[in-house]
Formats: structure tokens, sequence, C-alpha cells
């Protein structure tokens, strides 16, 4: 008989703590892709059971988190993905992105070394949410509270997203 | 010398530093200039051409002779503006471009030499023999004239680079720019407050003006007491903005550990990018030097840069001063040294109507016209209606008036404006968008006019913004006029310099205009004036004057150089910031890597990806081994092998097939459910763009192969296919290459291998040869392909990543008890060369479906991208170089990709050409070299012989063009 | 260089992929001859002055845009969907 075993997509590499600011790999129940067909998002809507976010938006939705994540593209975060078939592309990414949460005192700091994005509170609130480039990755950059961020990259490029995000925590905690 | 009472320098905190190897001690607060000023050290470098000794001339970034080296082996910093160093403990620096040393300095005999080095020297001299420029003169000039010098080992230090936003970006922190910012962060507005110095404040802190009724370095601190606690306030000192682009973005350097020696962590510098909807320029102004006979000698200097040593560092630059001007400013650094109780020889003005000064003689329409003095000022000769008279004194401060620091109103195109009034450009408005320039830098030169320019500035940018403002009460200041008579050069023989940077003098400007280097941007690069560090902030204008003065136009008429980017050196290693080392590109690993690591397999990389290049067992000494050992395997048992870098799209929808169908050359929309097909697309000019295998999982369900290089373009071009072409179709694509990780399972034995890994085995003719579905491995759900990049028997099965690593490791351990086991790159590439496969070393841009003998997979029954362009005349034919096979038949069995192929009787040279070899491997298989390439109508001529020469190499192997597929050409292992 | 995407706002350019003027729209009849082909192909005007131009939102929200642009200012006057540009 023989069994497979599941890896993270950040094993052996988080959590890493520097001064006051922490990374740590978030490991989704699941992760699914919704590209609603045309005329089909009010019955992905209803399927959700909640409201499509608009661009840069988030919010929740079929017991998990719904984050806009591209033009006709939405993805769940944990929640079920069951029945929501007909009206949308239902894409299983689960294993394609490793989900890290970067916490701490000066997280805007760290974040500020490797995305071109403005990430003032004013103007990325928590719930926002965009796809921007982190250092030379595409990426998916999530407000989720006062001094957190929910950061996601494709799956092979773990370890390079931790060593960017590092070198940007050592530099941020060394000027304090 | 160090004055007492005056400075505003922390006392109780000596410092102590060395320069050359001499310790000195100087004070918090100190730049390296002032430091070297209090303990008397004039003289601290040598000059660029004609290694004049050189001292101080300014106090700030504009500095063109005190360049010094700061730190020892790979933290040398050369080029280092002493103005700008800040000292601290153990602070190192030595002085550049002498030898042995600065007071005996063996090329100072270029100096003897120079009426031969005048402009153009090198050009007119070093011209033959013509080998000699690179090999000889160059070299030689380069010793010879300079600047310091690079360790030549890796930079130790790291840099950061980062992003920030406001509302409003305030250049400068000077009266204009504080006031800027007090106005428009009272009213609320995201403000950034951006300057060089370390003490925001700018001439405030160099002056003896009081604001507000108070000491204007008191205000300045009140100030930024205020705008510290403003939580819509960033304070940004040590960063200099470096240039304003397009779209509100400006780039920034900031200093951020050039000060401390304990660099441990903390970035060495951090250059930002920094985005702004409103910017006001406050960059003030820089003063003027006058051009006359030995105007260059330490201890002559900015009448300015003399107040500033005097004010804000508590440091004479002499013991008996004289001050030399053609403006209002030079008489105030006469009252300033009076206050302080240093002793002022004489204050010369050039002007007639010159005010007086209570203390000392003004001599009023007299000039300067020479210096005397060894290694540092002595004497100055001064010319009047009298004559010419000797005066004994140690520092010249001289002021020819001051320039607004224009630069960045000039970074988009803007021109500035020549304003008769105040003898100096000023910007040009609008120049950049969003951006209102104020105070000095828009010729306001009163303090006064600099703080009323400050708010009105701001008060505009808010109504911008649309955030309101509140009344504003402006602090009293001084508002004197500013009253100037030019004086560029004075009259009179010998060398009188404009670009003490470069060594440019007013004699190589007039020569220049001799010789017809007329036009401004001629006679700058003709004479180097305005080039190097200080890019001519202290020389371009009076170089221009004396340009038109020579060629009798007016000042406006003859123009200005272009200001470019950045204001100051910013060194390359703050911009590629992060992007040195791991950091240059992304690293992508599979699930299989720390596996493959682990059986000690070489990583290659392929695009970003890592992946094994073989799996070297115990008594492998070359990687040939390795490899003829892999590809023998997967023919006689099973290989494994990880796939997943290969591009893998999602495409779901009703019109997913239609959209494939005008995607791909052939046909998908036939393609059962459960079945894959070979597929080839090509870009709309007719030429290949990619391949792969699409399998139909569902009628609105596909899955798309593309190769592992061509990925990101590929998706990348069906989304345009998709959004700019046919957007009436309803289908939606998504990468599932992360998502999958997928291993080759190849050769005679793969199907027993799965069968005993699958929970259900294979059932007996559900399975043939393209077929897809989903299986299931230990519970978990994956999916399995029938196809075969081997030639053999094969099947590719993908699992979620996440089990990658566990599969991997299982499918190699069953290979192996099988007599197979894991394979890499150099086996894969064999593997498919045997059977004449194509890669993108085939289908490299420039080949057609024709060339690679696909032609018939372009479908005539309906429209594909590309196809209209692939049917144009010139793409295929006999005409058309085709892919062939290649064996060796001579004596020589070695074959070389990028080689090319010639007909056997005919000289290897270009226009005899007919074709070039792609793809070179050893077949163990058949036991002799093949390889892949392109020939003239080569279809047409399997069986003859062909000479392919490579020149790089030097080698020459006679070949028998044969049929791309040398393995297997049935097919009967793929199928059975 | 700033564009600001229809569907994101305004961002910066390294988030952007730049492919050609925006007459790689319209794609003419696969009838309609070589010289019409040529002209799509090949012919490009290179204007000092307002251009149309199509960038891909890459790193972004994935849109392809058509982007207005005036290459003497470089002064951007317009982005709007690709999708919806033809139409």
């Amino acid at each position: 008989m023989v069994e497979l075993v599941a890896k993270s997509a950040g094993d052996g590499l988080l959590p890493v703590t520097i001064g006051k600011l922490s990374l740590t790999e978030e490991v989704p129940t699941a992760l699914t892709s919704l590209m609603p067909f045309k005329g089909g998002a009010a019955a992905l809507e209803a399927a959700l059971g909640a409201g499509l976010p608009g661009p840069g938006e988030s919010g929740a939705a079929a017991g998990g988190r719904v984050l806009w994540f591209g033009q006709n593209q939405y993805m769940l975060v944990g929640g079920a993905a069951e029945g929501l078939g007909d009206a949308a592309a239902v894409t299983d990414q689960s294993d394609a992105w490793v989900v890290v949460r970067l916490e701490g005192e000066g997280c805007e700091d760290v974040l500020a070394r490797l995305v071109p994005l403005d990430l003032r509170p004013q103007v990325f609130a928590e719930g926002r949410t965009a796809r921007t480039e982190l250092m030379h990755m595409m990426s998916s950059v999530t407000r989720v509270g006062p001094q957190a961020f929910m950061i996601m990259v494709f799956r092979s490029m773990a370890a390079t997203l931790v060593h960017d995000l590092k070198t940007a925590m050592q530099g941020v905690t060394a000027r304090r | 010398m160090r004055v007492e009472g005056k400075g505003l320098i922390n006392r109780g905190h000596p410092v102590s530093f060395t320069f050359d190897g001499m310790r000195y001690e100087g004070y918090e607060g100190d730049t390296l200039a002032s430091a070297l000023l209090a303990n008397d050290v004039r003289l601290v470098a040598r000059s660029f051409k004609y290694h004049r000794p050189r001292g101080i001339l300014t106090a700030g970034s504009e500095e063109p002779n005190a360049l010094v080296t700061v730190g020892r082996g790979a933290r040398q910093e050369p080029n280092v503006r002493a103005t700008v160093q800040e000292i601290y403990h153990g602070l190192e620096a030595r002085s550049q471009n002498r030898w042995p040393n600065l007071t005996w300095d063996a090329l100072q005999v270029n100096d003897l030499a120079a009426p031969f080095f005048g402009a153009g020297f090198y050009y007119k001299t070093f011209m033959w023999p013509k080998a000699f420029w690179e090999k000889v003169y160059e070299p030689a000039i380069r010793r010879a004239a300079g600047l310091g010098a690079l360790s030549g080992e890796n930079n130790a230090d790291s840099y950061e680079k980062a992003y920030a936003f406001c509302d409003l970006l305030v250049i400068g922190a000077g009266p204009t720019g504080l006031m800027a910012a007090l106005v428009a962060g009272r009213a609320g507005a995201d403000v950034i407050l951006a300057d060089e110095d370390a003490s925001l404040g700018g001439r405030l802190l160099a002056e003896t003006h009081e604001v507000d009724g108070m000491p204007g370095a008191e205000w300045v601190r009140e100030v930024l007491e205020e705008l510290g606690e403003m939580p819509n306030v960033r304070l940004m000192p040590r960063t200099t903005v470096t240039g304003a682009h397009d779209g509100g973005t400006f780039g920034a350097l900031e200093r951020v550990a050039h000060h401390t020696i304990g660099r441990a962590g903390t970035p060495l510098e951090c250059f930002w990018r920094i985005v702004a909807k409103r910017s006001i320029l406050a960059a003030g102004a820089l003063e003027r030097p006058v051009a006359f006979r030995n105007n260059d000698r330490p201890g002559i200097m900015t009448a300015g840069a003399v107040r500033a040593y005097l004010n804000r560092w508590g440091v004479s630059p002499g013991k008996m001063v004289t001050v030399f001007t053609n403006n209002d400013s030079g008489h105030r650094t006469a009252r300033d040294l009076l206050d302080a109780g240093v002793h002022v020889a004489a204050l010369i003005d050039s002007r007639h109507d010159a005010p007086d000064c209570a203390g000392v003689r003004v001599l009023k329409g007299a000039q300067v016209c020479d210096s005397g003095g060894r290694l540092g000022l002595e004497s100055i000769t001064i010319r009047s209606v009298s004559g010419e008279d000797k005066l004994q004194t140690d520092c010249l401060a001289m002021s020819g008036g001051w320039n607004p620091t224009v630069h960045m109103t000039c970074h988009m195109g803007g021109r500035p404006v020549w304003n008769q009034d105040l003898e100096a450009f000023v910007p040009a408005e609008g120049a950049i968008p969003g951006m209102r320039a104020a105070g000095a830098c828009n010729g306001v030169f009163s303090t006064a006019g600099c703080l009323r320019a400050g708010a009105e500035a701001a008060a505009e940018a808010l109504d911008a913004l649309g955030v309101a403002g509140g009344a504003v009460e402006l602090p009293a200041a001084e508002d004197d006029p500013y009253r100037i008579a030019p004086l560029w050069a004075v009259p009179g023989k010998g060398r009188a310099w404009l670009d003490f940077q470069n060594d440019v003098t007013v004699k190589d400007v007039k020569q220049a205009a001799v010789e017809n280097f007329r036009s401004v941007e001629h006679m700058k690069r003709y004479t180097t004036q305005g080039m190097a560090t200080d890019q001519g902030k202290n020389s371009n204008v009076a170089a221009l004057a004396i340009l038109a003065d020579v060629t009798g136009r007016a000042i406006p008429e003859t123009g200005t150089t272009t200001f470019r980017p950045p204001y100051v050196p910013v060194s390359i290693a703050a911009m590629g910031a992060g992007s040195q080392g791991k950091g240059f590109a992304p690293q992508r690993f599979t699930t299989s890597h720390k596996a493959s690591v682990e059986r000690g397999a070489p990583m290659i990389e392929a695009g970003l990806w890592y992946r094994p290049s073989y799996f070297p067992v115990s008594g492998e000494t070359t990687w040939r081994q390795s490899c003829d050992r892999e590809v023998n395997m997967v023919r006689e048992s099973v290989g494994v092998c990880d796939v997943s870098t290969l591009g893998k799209i999602d495409i779901q929808g009703k019109d997913a097939a239609e959209f494939l169908d005008f995607v791909y050359t052939n046909t998908f929309s036939t393609l059962k459910v459960g079945r894959c097909r070979y597929g080839l697309m090509l870009r709309e000019d007719g030429f290949v763009m990619d391949d792969g295998t699409t399998a139909r999982l569902s009628e609105t369900h596909y899955v798309m192969t593309t190769t592992t290089a061509a990925a990101g373009e590929v998706m990348r071009h069906l989304e345009f296919v998709h959004q700019g072409l046919r957007p009436d179709l309803d289908v939606n694509f998504i990468s599932v290459t992360e998502q999958w990780a997928q291993f080759a399972v190849a050769g005679p034995k793969s199907r027993e291998l799965l069968d005993e890994l699958l929970d259900e085995p294979l059932s007996e003719g559900d399975w043939p040869f393209m077929a897809c579905g989903a299986v299931e491995v230990a519970g978990v759900k994956g999916r399995l392909f029938r196809i075969s990049f081997s030639g053999e028997h094969a099947y590719e099965l993908a699992v979620p990543a996440r089990y990658g690593d566990s599969l991997f490791r299982l499918l190699m351990a069953r290979a192996e008890e099988k007599g197979g086991g894991p394979y890499g790159m150099e086996a894969l590439n064999v593997l498919r060369i045997e059977k004449g496969f194509i890669t993108h070393a085939e289908i490299h841009g420039r080949t057609t479906a024709f060339d690679v003998g696909l032609e018939k997979m372009v479908s005539g029954k309906k429209d594909c991208i590309g196809k209209t362009m692939s049917e144009r005349p010139g793409l295929f034919g006999d005409d058309r170089e085709q892919l062939v096979g290649l064996k060796p038949v001579g004596p020589v069995k070695q074959l070389a990709a990028g080689a090319h192929l010639f007909n056997e009787k005919e000289e290897a040279v270009r226009v005899n050409d007919q074709g070039y070899v792609t793809s070179v491997a050893f077949s163990p298989t058949l036991g002799h070299m093949l390889g892949m390439g392109f020939l003239k109508n080569g279809r047409a001529r399997h069986g003859e012989t062909i000479r392919m020469v490579d020149h790089l190499r030097g080698l020459e192997t006679y070949c028998e063009v044969i049929d791309p597929v040398a393995f297997d050409p049935e097919g009967g292992r793929v199928r059975g | 260089m700033r564009i600001t995407c229809p569907i994101c706002g305004e961002r910066d350019r390294r988030e952007f992929y730049y492919k050609s003027a925006a007459v790689a729209l319209e794609r003419p009849d696969p009838e309609a001859g070589d010289g019409v082909w040529n002209d799509y192909l090949h012919l490009r005007e290179n204007p000092a002055g307002v251009t149309r131009e199509l960038w891909y939102h890459e790193t972004g929200c994935s849109a392809w845009l058509v982007v207005t642009r005036n290459t003497v200012s470089h002064e951007i006057l317009d982005a709007v969907l690709a999708s919806e540009a033809r139409a």
C-alpha cells in the first residue's frame, strides 16, 4: 500500500521573526479560482451566498474569504467550492500558491521595499487587495489587519519570496 | 580655525577621524570639510587633469574639488564629497589622484606642460598610429587623470530600494520648503519633506538671519518639532531628490549609513521612488565663483560657503579673510566674519556703486586678478583704477552671484528662462506637471520672500489636491533686495578656472569657440566643461556667458546645456538594490528539487527553473556516463522525470474548443473527451511560436501544455487573442502550472510501475496512446496522460503539488526496483533528439511549420492565428532551410550545435552557407552522435553527404543527411 | 511612468508589458490580401505626438489595454480595456 505525504509550499522556510516583524506560512484549506462565464456573475453570487468583490476588494463568502484576483477573476480562500460549477470556471489552486502572513510594526515599510503599491492606510485599508509585482514576481497582496498583510506568490517561488521578505525585514529592523 | 561661540555643532561630543593617515578631532555635526578647515587643513585634493593643489570650494553637494575616498578594502568608497560626508568616530578618509602624496604629487608636472594640454589636446595629439589609442594613449591618460578608484572587490555593503507615496513632495527644507511643509501639513495633506542635508533648515542654518524674532536655526528647530509630531508628514533628511520623472514619480537617494561606522544589517543607501500628486521644488540656489587667474588655490572659496562654515560649523577658513563680490550677498560674509571677531582684510566689490560695509575697507569697482601661494592662498592681486596692488590674505570669499537650482525643472525637457535682473536662469513654469518651483530656486533670494513663496506654493498645491488650508501667518524675516552687476571672468592673462572639477579655463571655452564649437552642447563636449560628478553646477552659467561673449550672442540666445537626472551621483548599487545575487531573478524550484539534490544531481537553470542535469550513481565519473545509462534505462526499463516546469493552462468555457481552433494550427474541437493532441501554435506572422499537448477533460474543459520556456509568452498571447481579437468567445483560462506536480514515467516498464502505484490498475484498452483521465494515487486525485517525449511507452502522472516530493521519491524507488530510476535533462534531450522531437532550439522564432515538416498540421478548413501569413511566398518551398537529421560519416565523429553546413566541395564561407545545426547528442541507442539542423531543401537531400564546419571550435565533420527521426521511425514503441 | 488601469487604478509602469501599436487589434480578414496583411503586421506610424499602444497589465489584473500616449510629453491621455476598445 502506497502513501503520499503532503508538504506545504513554505515547508522548511518559515516562520521567521526579525525584530518586531514576523513572517509565517498560512495554509488555507483550499484556494479556488472562480472565473464567471459570460452572464454568470449573478448565478455565481447566488451560489456563493455573497456579492463578488469589486476590483481591489475582498469579502466573506461560502465560509471563506473571497478576493478580487484580476479581471473577471476571484479567489476563494478557504470555504467550500462545491456547487459553483455551472456559472464559472472553477479551478483548484490550493497547491499553486504559497501564502504567507507578514505581521508587526513596520510591515508597510517592509512591503514598500518590494511592491510598487500605495499602501498608506487611507488608500489600502484592511480588506483591500491587489495583484502586483513583488520584486520580480507576480503576487497578490491583501491587508488583513492594521499591521498585517497576506501575501501570495506562485508556489515554486516560495524560497525567493521568503528571501526577499527577510532581506527587507532586516533592512527595516536595522533602521529602528 | 574654530571660532568660539559660533556654530550648531555639538562641542560636548568630540569626534576623531583620520585624513591621509593623520588623526584629527572634530565635533558631532561636522562634515569632513568643516572639520578639516577647523584643523587648518586647506589642501585636500589634486585636480583632475593638471594635478593642481585644490582645497574646499563650497559647503554642499555641488563641491567640485574636495573629493576623497572613505573606508578601506571592499568598503572603499571613492569620490565622496568632503562637504557632504559627516564625520564619525573612526572615519578614515584619503585624498585621491595624487602620487606619492598630496603635498608632493609627481604628476604636478602636467601643470607645467599646461600650454599643451588645452581643450581638444587629446583629440589633436594622440591621433596616430591609430592602434595606439586603445593600447597606449588611453590607459596612460586614464592613469594620470582621474578620480578615486574602486576597490575591485565585491561590494560588501547592502543597499535598498523603496517606494513612497504622498500628496505633496517638498524638495528642499530651507525656509521655502519648511514653510510649504508646515502649511500643507497643518492642513492635513500627506507630505514628504526631503532634503539632502543631515540637518534640515537649508540656508537658515548657514546665515545669521532672524525669523519670527528668533535666530533662524531656532525657528527651524521649532518648525521641525511641529512637523515631527504630525502623522501626515514624513521628514526625509540625507535624501537627495535626484530626478523628476513621468507621472509624478521622483527618484531620491537616501544616505542611510554613510555617517556611521556600524553598518551591520543597515543598508548603506536606499534609492526611493516617490510618487507625489503635487510637488514643490524648494531646492535653493548655488553660488557662482568668479573666474580670474589662479582662482583655484586652496583657501579661495565661495562667499556663501565661508558664511556656512562660520555660522553653522563655527569655523573660519582663514585668519585674515578677503571678500570679492559682484553682488550684495558678499557683504554679508564680511559682516558675519567681523561680528564673529575674524579679521577681514578688505571687501572688493566689482561694482562702482557698491554699498559700504561698516568695519571694513570696501574697494569699489575693483577686481581680484591673480592669487599667490604654493599649496594654499597667501596673497591676491587687486586691480582697480589706481593700478594693481598685492594683498596678504589666507582666505578669499568670492561671490559671482547665485544660480537658482533649476535642474529638476529640466528633467522632462523644460528649458530654463534667462532673468536679466538676477543675471541667472530661472525655471520655466509648468516644466514638470504638478510641480511648482518656489523660493530661491525660482529666483526669490530674501528670507521673507522665500517664506512667502513656500506658503503660496503650499496653498496652490492644497487647492489642487482639494484640501482646505487655513489662514497662514507669515513669520517676519529680512527682505533685502538682491543687487548684482555681472562679472563672469576678470580679464587678463593666465589661466582662470571655470570648471574646477574638469580643469576647464576661460581660455579653453574661447578656444572651443575659435575652433567653431559654438553650440553650447559642442563646447561642453569639446572642453569637457560641465561633466563629472558636479555636472557643471559651479561652472555652467559662467561658461555659457563666456561663450556668448566670444560668439557675440546674448546668453538666452546661446542657450543652456540640458540638465538630466540624477542631480547628484547615484551608485549603481543603490539603483539596482535587491537585484544582486539571489535577488537578480526569482528562483523557481520544483517539488522534486530537494530529492534531486539529495541524489547529487547537478541542477541547471531552465529559464527561472532549476532542473536536474543527470543523477550520478557510484562509479560514474563523467556526465556522459550518467546520461548514457539514463537513456538506456528509459529505452530498456523505466525512467522518471519531473516535467512540472512545462506550462499548463486550464481552459474552460462553452467556446473553449472554438478558441483553441483559432490559436492552434490544427483542430481541437474534434478531439474526443479523454484524449490528448499535439498542437502547433504560430505567431501572426506565420512563424512557429510554441508547441505542446492539449488534453480534453470535458466538452468545455481543456488543459493546454506549453514548453517551459514559452509558458509566460503563451499565456500573454492567449489573453491577447481573447481580449483583443475574440472577446465574443465565452472562455476563461488560468495557469495551473504550479498546481500540479507532474512526472514523466517512460519506458517499457512504465505501465507495470503505474499499476503498482495507482489505486486502480489501468484497464486494458482504456489507455491507448494519447489517452488522458482522472486517476487516484493513495486516495489522492490526480491526472494521467499517456503522452511521450521519449518515443517510449510513457505516461505523465500529475498530483497536487503538495504531494510532489512524496510521489517523486516513490516513483524513483519503484523504478529502481525495476532496473530504472530518475533521469535528467541531458538524457531527456538525447531521447528526444533520437526521436527528432523539436524544442525551442528548433522553433527559435525564425522557423515555420513547413521548415520543421509540420505544414500538414496547418488545417485548411479554418482560420487560425498565423495561417494567412504562413502561406505567403518565401515561407515554404525548396529554398527554405528544412529540418533534417545528421549523422557523422567521416573520420571525425563529433557534431556541434551552432555549426554551419556546407556542400562537400565548397569553401566554408558565408555565401556558400547551406544551413546550421541546432541540437546534437551522443546516442547510446545508435552508438554515434546525432544532430538536428536546418538544411536548404533538406528533405529532398536525405542520403547526401554534407560538411559541418564549426569555425569557433575548429571542427569539421562530414555528415550524412538523414530523416530527423533516427530511432523507431514507425513509432511502434510508443504505441506498444 | 504610471498608467491608470481602468480596473486597478493608477499603477507603476513595471507592472505592465508593452506589445505594439494598437493596430494589432484590427486583424484583417484572412482573404484580405498580401498588401493588407503586410500593412497590418509590419507597417507602423512613428509619431512625434499622440499614439495608441497595447499594454498588458501582466502582474496586475491581466487586462490588455489600449493606452493613448504622447511620445513627446510622455503624457498618458487615456487607457481603456482592449476588449472594449474594438467595439
